[in-house]
């Protein structure tokens, strides 16, 4: 009956083996309050069982000492606790700075990945073992959520907004990939797997598959298509900010407010333009809500990010 | 050894449907309201028997994935709002609260009939809401699903617990005025029994929280109605604002359900060991800092859902500190054992059970709270064994407790002893069975809300249904042997258990206006030494 | 006997011999009068936490998007807006003396005072019926129908939706509100109300000014935003 019933999950992300190290701990802890609450009350049940129907027990009403004791006590395990797991949350939620990154869109019900490369998969995700990965995420639709035991790792994937999940795997295999968060009739559905390999078959995949256009180069055609280099454009006929070197850069708006450039504020400004707008530029940009997919804006975030930077750079694309 | 009822008496007093159908007495509204969550629960548990069933193989095959959702969510709606948040509120609250306070009936004995038919008029309409197609949303209600994406009976179910919410408020607002201002002559608040101190932290919560969930019901309503765009990000809403407004009161909801329970267990406790519980003023203290703590946490619930880092820590740091209170509870609960009288009753036996699997649920959740092991259980197995342990170990194993400790009292009759012990023992058995293997589950990694799921996960769940499946039975016993007692179980004395309280200074079953004289109060609670009403031996 | 109708004070309180006009739960009138008084409060503070969650909603919403809501606002119907917050002011100040009026026992100036405060309470209903019409066809309603000038279209429908919602519940209010003081009305008119009991007027007046500060709130947050500028 036992065999094929794992008990305990595989750990298979750098991760991994920190969270399981504070479980463990955590059990230590659980099971040393557990048994002795559960001691002393079967003890005292037996020792002092009621021996007459009239008897009454010693009229104790509380020890100062004690009481501290145990407010204490348990108030000091429990910061050691809250600081182990605050320190663990704290680098979940730093991704490394030169990590591979990932786009995914979660829709009903399903999982779909986008390489930089242009390689698309669906439900599968493959990742080389040893090197941090990041993934972008959002969803289409409702709230998902992306899941992978052997990682320990999850996030919510919201409809809206790019949510980002790093991890380094260390042990190549297929893991279990599920939605955690209940999305509606195929919520159970929603799983898959990911796919850890030996960072050269990696490459191997990544070369073997379907040649389409990278990223950042479907991008750059969406932004002609579109139009985009009509305001978008180094000449004196700009009626829009410069793109390139945007991610990472802080933007004074015309509130007054500054904030740092990221995937998030360009697929803002592509959906919301009047959100936030760069000082000094009309609020003139046509919202293109419905005009774009959530794949198409990766796209476009993407070609930013691709555009040029530095001196004596043009900004427009090639012709 | 036989005793004789008093002739009259508030279940005689009055017959026919009308006299109790428009009553005022707490003590019959308390029985009114001991039906309606004795109903709730058993289709909540009917749900919970085609979950397991379901569970007991991996892939989704004894129900649709549409059908199962429904299962899920109606159980936690029939469950948290209908059951486990009324129940010793209304059923052990209104019926003992005037008297272990020396007065004749609440504040607003109107109001507390009315809350009674908003209760029952909720429940209707979320029975409705069920049987008309159910519901799908989960009992959380996220958005966007619940307001752009489910095609079920939103609507019908948020107006239920829309309008049941406002019984909680109602009672809440009955308790505490009740309690501040119709306390007996020397009755003063360090006098209180610790179950009143339980229920005032209970009121305040229902009082402050409940009202939030009713405007946020409201929001996702008109939301799906009229797409105004609170939620929806396709209307520039945020749906993560939903989850705050949502859990600022389902998490306080949570000690809805455990504060009534742990007053149940001090008076449990100490009536089980004939002496006081231990650290009275910490016990008391620990019940307000709950209901107070516990409105500043809910962000626990949101460690994943894309809330900033540093807010996360916030609420974890937090949620350790109203752990704290609880803990202390247990200790104390613990220390009254050490020398006391200590009873092998079956109120005692829940009591006991209750501290121990309360433990285990709240240790628990020291797990989780811990912020970057969260991510990894949370929306798993590992949630729903926490709760369980909490509500069922903890919550339901208190109710029963109480149920039985005050059965005599309220009915004028003594249950089966031998068959109460035994079918505590069947549910303490059963209970662990289902919700212990569901930790390992969790951690696994097996998602919560799932139809169907990994075939390695197979030998857990099975487990766990069989565990259901003996739990499930085990509660069936009381409703029998309970409802027998009523014709033909012994009468009961004043004070069976020769206890110390107020209550059990009047007559089994008490009179309409609870008291011959209004009490004076000029003792210490639990005061063993001096007790009025000298043990009279109890009936094994 | 002169008819009860006719008179112009409020009837003698029962004689200590008679029957007390208190339940049989209370120790005395002051009793009950106490409890009652305590009962309300506490049910307004649960009203505080019902508004308070759209007051959260609003406050959060409009820290995101100032110039929509600056512009949503600018729509509103500012004369009208002003009116009902005179009006229901007024109506306050007609209650409060409703109030000292039953504590002195003079039944006729009670029942004017009530009188004028359900009128006054009318008044702001019917104008909020207006405003909500002008709006309606000026496709401000949230939903489908809705239109708002371009870059601030979706964030002015949030803003619409609060209006909507905040405003919808405090009419509500009103409305129950206006149902209670008719109530009043008839328990003075018949003599229910003496000089010993009395209390049921202080207590529907504190829900009557809940409901007017509710709205005192809300006026500048809705018709109000960006308004003080240049």
């Amino acid at each position: 009956m036992w065999s094929g019933t794992p008990l305990f999950p595989e750990a298979a992300s750098t991760m991994a083996t920190r969270v399981d190290a504070l479980y463990f701990f955590l059990l230590g802890v659980a099971a040393f309050f557990s048994l002795l609450i559960a001691g002393l009350i079967v003890y005292y049940a037996l020792k002092f069982h009621r021996q007459t129907p009239r008897a009454i027990g010693a009229q104790l009403h509380g020890n100062l000492l004690v009481e501290g004791l145990w407010t204490v006590i348990p108030l000091l395990i429990t910061i050691v606790i809250f600081l182990w797991g605050a320190d663990l949350y704290y680098a979940m939620s730093r991704p490394p700075d030169d990590s591979l990154d990932i786009y995914v869109v979660a829709k009903q019900w399903m999982w779909k990945f986008q390489h930089l490369d242009g390689q698309r998969e669906i439900n599968e995700l493959h990742v080389p073992a040893g090197r941090d990965v990041r993934l972008i995420a959002t969803s289409e639709d409702v709230i998902h959520d992306w899941f992978v035991p052997a990682f320990r790792i999850k996030s919510d994937v919201l409809p809206g907004r790019y949510v980002n999940i790093w991890f380094r795997a260390t042990k190549p295999g297929q893991y279990h990939l599920f939605c955690a968060e209940y999305c509606g009739t195929k919520h159970s559905g929603m799983i898959g797997q990911v796919v850890v390999m030996e960072p050269h078959d990696y490459q191997n995949w990544l070369s073997g598959g379907e040649t389409g256009r990278t990223l950042a180069s479907a991008g750059e055609r969406l932004f002609l298509d579109l139009a985009c280099n009509t305001c978008h454009r180094p000449d004196a006929q700009n009626r829009g900010p410069l793109l390139n070197g945007l991610i990472g850069r802080t933007v004074r708006l015309q509130s007054g407010q500054s904030i740092v450039a990221d995937e998030a504020y360009i697929r803002e400004s592509i959906l919301n333009p009047s959100a936030k707008i760069t000082a000094g530029y009309q609020p003139i940009m046509p919202t293109f809500q419905g005009l774009v997919t959530e794949e198409q804006l990766l796209q476009l975030i993407e070609y930013v990010k691709s555009l040029p930077t530095g001196d004596g750079a043009s900004a427009g694309p090639k012709p | 050894m036989t005793s004789h009822p008093p002739a009259r008496h508030y279940i005689n007093n009055g017959y026919g449907i009308k006299s109790w159908l428009l009553t005022r007495d707490h003590k019959r509204i308390a029985l009114l309201y001991l039906t309606g969550v004795t109903f709730f629960f058993f289709i909540g548990g009917a749900f919970a028997v085609l979950i397991r069933l379901e569970l007991a193989t991996p892939a989704g095959d004894l129900v649709t994935d549409e059908t199962y959702n429904k299962l899920f969510t109606m159980h936690g709606v029939m469950m948290v709002f209908f059951f486990l948040i009324p129940a010793i509120p209304a059923v052990l609250g209104n019926f003992l609260i005037p008297i272990m306070i020396g007065a004749r009936d609440l504040a607003f004995p109107k109001l507390n009939l009315a809350s009674w038919y908003i209760y029952m008029l909720g429940g209707l309409f979320t029975l409705y809401a069920l049987v008309s197609g159910g519901v799908d949303t989960g009992w959380t209600f996220y958005t966007p699903f619940s307001t752009v994406s489910s095609t079920t009976n939103v609507i019908p179910t948020a107006l239920g617990i829309f309008i049941t919410g406002f019984s909680s408020i109602l009672t809440g607002l009955n308790f505490i005025v009740t309690i501040h201002r119709m306390r007996a002559p020397g009755l003063t608040w360090s006098r209180l029994p610790l179950f009143l101190w339980s229920m005032y932290g209970t009121s305040l919560i229902n009082v402050l929280g409940t009202p939030v969930l009713a405007v946020t019901l409201l929001l996702v309503a008109v939301e799906r109605v009229f797409h105004f765009g609170f939620f929806d990000p396709a209307l520039g809403g945020d749906p993560v604002l939903f989850q705050h407004l949502f859990w600022f009161y389902s998490h306080p909801a949570v000690y809805v359900m455990v504060l009534p329970a742990m007053g149940v267990v001090s008076e449990l406790v100490a009536a089980g060991c004939r002496k006081p519980v231990f650290g009275y003023p910490f016990v008391a203290i620990a019940s307000l800092s709950i209901a107070i703590l516990g409105f500043l946490v809910w962000g626990h619930h949101m460690f994943v859902a894309g809330q900033s880092v540093y807010a996360g820590l916030i609420f974890s740091i937090l949620s350790y500190l109203v752990a704290i209170p609880s803990a202390i509870k247990v200790f104390n609960w613990t220390a009254t054992m050490y020398r006391g009288a200590v009873s092998w009753e079956t109120p005692m036996l829940y009591a006991y059970g209750f501290i121990g699997l309360f433990t285990i649920g709240g240790l628990t959740g020291l797990f989780l709270a811990a912020v970057g092991l969260d991510v990894h259980v949370t929306d798993t197995y590992f949630i729903i064994a926490h709760f369980h342990y909490i509500m069922v170990g903890g919550t339901i194993m208190a109710y029963l407790g109480g149920l039985h400790f005050w059965w005599p009292k309220i009915s004028g009759r003594l249950y089966n002893e031998w068959l109460a012990r035994l079918s505590a023992g069947i549910i303490f058995a059963g209970f662990n069975l289902t919700f212990f293997p569901q930790f390992v589950l969790g951690y696994l990694g097996m998602p919560r809300r799932y139809h169907a799921y990994p075939p390695e996960f197979q030998v857990l769940n099975v487990l766990s249904s069989a565990g259901a499946s003996i739990l499930g039975f085990g509660y069936l016993i009381p409703m029998a042997y309970l409802m027998w007692s009523l014709r033909y179980g012994q009468t009961a004395s004043a004070n069976p258990w020769g206890a110390v309280g107020l209550e059990w200074s009047t007559t089994s079953p008490p009179p309409t206006e609870n008291f011959a004289e209004t009490p004076t109060v000029t003792w210490k609670p639990y005061d063993y030494e001096h007790a009025i009403s000298a043990p009279e031996g109890h009936v094994a | 006997m002169r008819s009860p109708h006719r008179r112009d004070t409020l009837p003698d309180p029962p004689s200590a011999a008679t029957y007390e006009h208190f339940a049989h739960q209370f120790e005395s009138v002051d009793h009950q009068k106490e409890v009652s008084l305590l009962g309300m409060w506490v049910f307004l503070t649960t009203e505080v936490l019902f508004f308070g969650g759209m007051f959260l909603a609003y406050s959060i919403y409009r820290h995101a998007y100032p110039s929509a809501f600056a512009a949503a606002s600018h729509e509103m119907i500012v004369w009208a807006g002003t009116l009902n917050t005179v009006v229901l002011i007024t109506s306050s100040l007609t209650m409060a003396l409703a109030v000292h009026a039953a504590a002195a026992g003079q039944r006729r100036a009670l029942l004017v005072c009530l009188t004028i405060t359900i009128v006054l309470g009318c008044v702001f209903l019917g104008v909020k019926a207006y405003e909500y019409r002008t709006e309606y066809l000026e496709h401000h309603l949230p939903g489908y129908a809705f239109e708002f000038e371009a870059p601030y279209a979706p964030q002015a429908q949030i803003f619409f939706s609060l209006y909507f919602m905040m405003t919808g519940l405090h009419a509500v209010h009103m409305i129950i509100g206006i149902g209670i003081m008719a109530v009043m009305f008839w328990l003075s008119w018949r003599g229910t109300i003496t000089l010993e009991y009395s209390s049921p007027i202080e207590i529907s007046g504190l829900y009557w000014h809940f409901v007017d500060i509710v709205w005192i709130v809300l006026f500048p947050l809705l018709y109000l935003v960006g308004r003080h500028v240049h």
